[in-house]
């Protein structure tokens, strides 16, 4: 069992733009709408990042940098987690694209920006910091094992970490062999011991599979938690934007067994 | 930090199918490379292509998962008496309480690159193109778990180059946590396009045989491999070597040109030994991350020389295997204690004459003598550094 807190939760999705509009939507205070993604560029990222930066490395930032605004962590002290299943699906449709050529021939500036670590690259330059940051993947689960990953990290080196889970979907052609319903990004800052920031105590199982995953109440929310990996995070963000007394919740992780966490307000 | 234990491991690259294979290439100083022959347009460079992928077909039963990536990763379980290994750690330890943390960079992208040239020809998807079983990151991990019947926490690590070297960094914290008594550290990367023209867009890669750390060296050789770990907290199997320590940076500097002053790689090494509980002095090698561009071993070098004696014997062993990317870092993990085991230092295949401007002890050939610590350099596009401290564990 890992005991853990929670602070900076930030979302930048559809219908949820920023932390502050998002939390009375997750708190069913007001009806969820699923507008047109904004075009982000955060100012986090240096100039030429804003310009080249990938889809993904500017909806990954536009979150991580909402979070770093709600901490009072010095954003150097923080190692990150970067979580995502496909990672830059526009970047993956233009290289195969190029490479499908008689004479391939591909934009190195694409090819860099193709690791799956660039969105954790680029945070390191934004925030010029040389501590630690990785970047995972688990199929639908990549939330639950980000999630995970930051909470271990958190207890094995008593240390403060920048969580941040982001996918997109793929265009056509790519869209009909890998569907995700609509871009979502989430980030949090998960710390060992509590801060003044402080939202939520949690205490983090794996166990063995009991119960359905955690569900949005609002249809279309529910349909966006499936949808994107990223998204499964949803339960947990408006457990964050609405705290109840005290609540488990369920992650879907591996065939074999599940995340269970218990969270309460601070 | 408290060791691990490494109880089993196995390999599979250019340099040789198994470990046996691979430490007879080391001491023989015979390497795998070869000019490219790999896809419809092969650019005028040198690959470690491992044999006969092609004709090796997943069991019928794992179809979902067929793609180079994974006929790799399989072709590594069955070498080394690694599935016997396996079998022996689930009847000692739970197979809930095993995790798994795969490194890969660019997993089975390759089915998709096919799937596009299909798709431009016939404008359909080629049957069997699955995404999820093949290109996803995480499709190596799930195949691999499957085959190995493992219950525990997994996940796919994707940080370029230094993929494989930071799951031993998860394996480590899942298991002092106590979420795990035991984990398999491994990662698998194979030959595609995105990374031969990925890289020659970049200019990074030699027209021949990659020479790391010569005055002349002009590239990398890109290289496919797959290799597995199985590490253990109080294992009552004694092989003798250990996880020592391990350490983490970034860069903050690019996406695909290290730091010049190796200011991050330093930090990345200077954790390895402190979590060790060692001085440099009592480092016997280093195995280098070595990748034979001019930016990388040159930056790399000034990581080592502000913090390591000028005689801490040095080698890059990319000449044997060439660059296996998101599996250097468990490659060079084995080659670190291969040469524990067996007492030997690597050499530096290929390299002719050690640039004199980067003021490092290369070893050009390889030598027998006694190794008790060594310390594995694995660093990545978008500044990802890892350093791993592998010795004997009575030392």
């Amino acid at each position: 069992m890992l005991s853990f807190y929670l602070e900076a939760p930030a979302v930048a999705a559809p219908g949820l733009d920023g932390w502050t509009k998002a939390k009375p939507v997750l708190a069913q205070e007001t009806a969820y709408r699923q507008t047109h993604l904004p075009k982000y560029v955060p100012k986090i990222l240096p100039p030429t990042a804003q310009r080249r930066g990938s889809i993904s490395t500017l909806l990954a930032t536009q979150a991580a940098q909402e979070s770093l605004g709600a901490t009072e962590i010095a954003p150097r002290e923080l190692a990150s987690i970067f979580a995502s299943s496909i990672g830059d699906p526009e970047i993956v449709d233009r290289l195969c694209s190029a490479l499908a050529d008689p004479q391939p021939m591909v934009s190195p500036i694409q090819f860099h920006n193709s690791v799956h670590n660039a969105p954790a690259g680029y945070w390191s330059i934004a925030i010029d910091s040389l501590e630690s940051t990785s970047s995972l993947a688990a199929g639908d689960a990549s939330f639950a094992a980000g999630f995970l990953s930051a909470a271990v990290q958190c207890r094995a080196e008593s240390r403060s970490l920048l969580l941040v889970a982001y996918d997109l979907p793929f265009a056509a052609p790519m869209d009909t062999t890998c569907p995700l319903s609509a871009p979502f990004a989430t980030s949090m800052v998960v710390t060992p011991s509590a801060t003044r920031q402080t939202q939520l105590h949690c205490t983090l199982e794996i166990n063995a599979i009991s119960a359905p995953a955690s569900r949005m109440a609002d249809a279309e929310l529910e349909q966006l938690r499936v949808g994107n990996p990223a998204a499964r995070a949803l339960p947990l963000l408006r457990q964050l934007a609405s705290p109840t007394d005290e609540e488990t919740l369920t992650f879907d992780y591996l065939p074999d067994c599940q995340l269970q966490l218990k969270c309460k307000p601070c | 930090m408290d060791p691990l234990q490494i109880t089993a491991y196995t390999t599979i690259s250019a340099a040789g199918d198994g470990k046996e294979a691979l430490q007879s290439a080391l001491l023989e100083g015979k390497g795998g490379l070869q000019p490219n022959d790999f896809g419809h347009a092969p650019l005028d460079t040198w690959i470690g292509r491992v044999a006969d992928l092609e004709n090796r077909p997943l069991d019928e039963g794992d179809r979902q998962f067929e793609c180079r990536n994974n006929r790799l990763a399989f072709m590594a379980l069955q070498q080394d008496g690694f599935l016997t290994a396996v079998e022996s750690l689930k009847s000692r330890v739970d197979p809930t309480r095993i995790g798994l943390f795969l490194g890969t960079s660019t997993s089975g992208i390759l089915s998709t690159e096919q799937a596009y040239l299909e798709l431009g020809k016939s404008g359909r998807w080629p049957a069997g193109y699955h995404f999820k079983g093949s290109h996803d990151l995480f499709s190596a991990t799930q195949f691999v778990r499957m085959k190995l019947g493992l219950k525990g926490p997994a996940f796919s690590i994707s940080t370029a180059c230094s993929s494989s070297a930071k799951v031993f960094c998860d394996a480590h914290r899942f298991i002092s946590t106590g979420l795990c008594d035991a984990a398999i550290a491994g990662g698998v990367d194979s030959l595609c396009l995105t990374t031969l023209f990925g890289f020659n867009s970049l200019e990074l890669v030699s027209g021949q045989p990659c020479r790391p750390f010569d005055q002349n060296r002009d590239g990398i050789s890109i290289g496919e491999a797959a290799g597995f770990m199985v590490l253990e907290k109080n294992s009552s199997t004694d092989s003798g070597v250990a996880l020592l320590g391990y350490g983490e940076s970034s860069d903050a500097y690019h996406i695909s040109t290290p730091r010049p002053d190796g200011a991050g790689a330093r930090l990345a090494m200077e954790q390895a030994l402190n979590r060790a509980g060692l001085t440099v002095d009592e480092i016997d090698y280093i195995n280098l991350h070595g990748t034979a561009t001019p930016s990388n071993d040159r930056a790399e070098a000034n990581s080592i020389n502000r913090l390591f004696p000028s005689s801490t014997p040095c080698s890059s062993t990319k000449g044997w295997t060439g660059h296996t990317l998101g599996a250097a870092g468990i490659t060079e993990s084995i080659i670190a204690c291969l040469a524990i085991e067996a007492g030997f230092i690597p050499g530096t295949l290929s390299t002719q004459s050690p640039d004199p401007t980067l003021g490092l002890n290369i070893q050009r050939a390889t030598t027998t003598e006694p190794v008790t610590r060594v310390l594995s350099n694995s660093f990545g596009f978008g500044g990802s550094n890892c350093s791993l401290l592998f010795g004997r564990i009575s030392c």
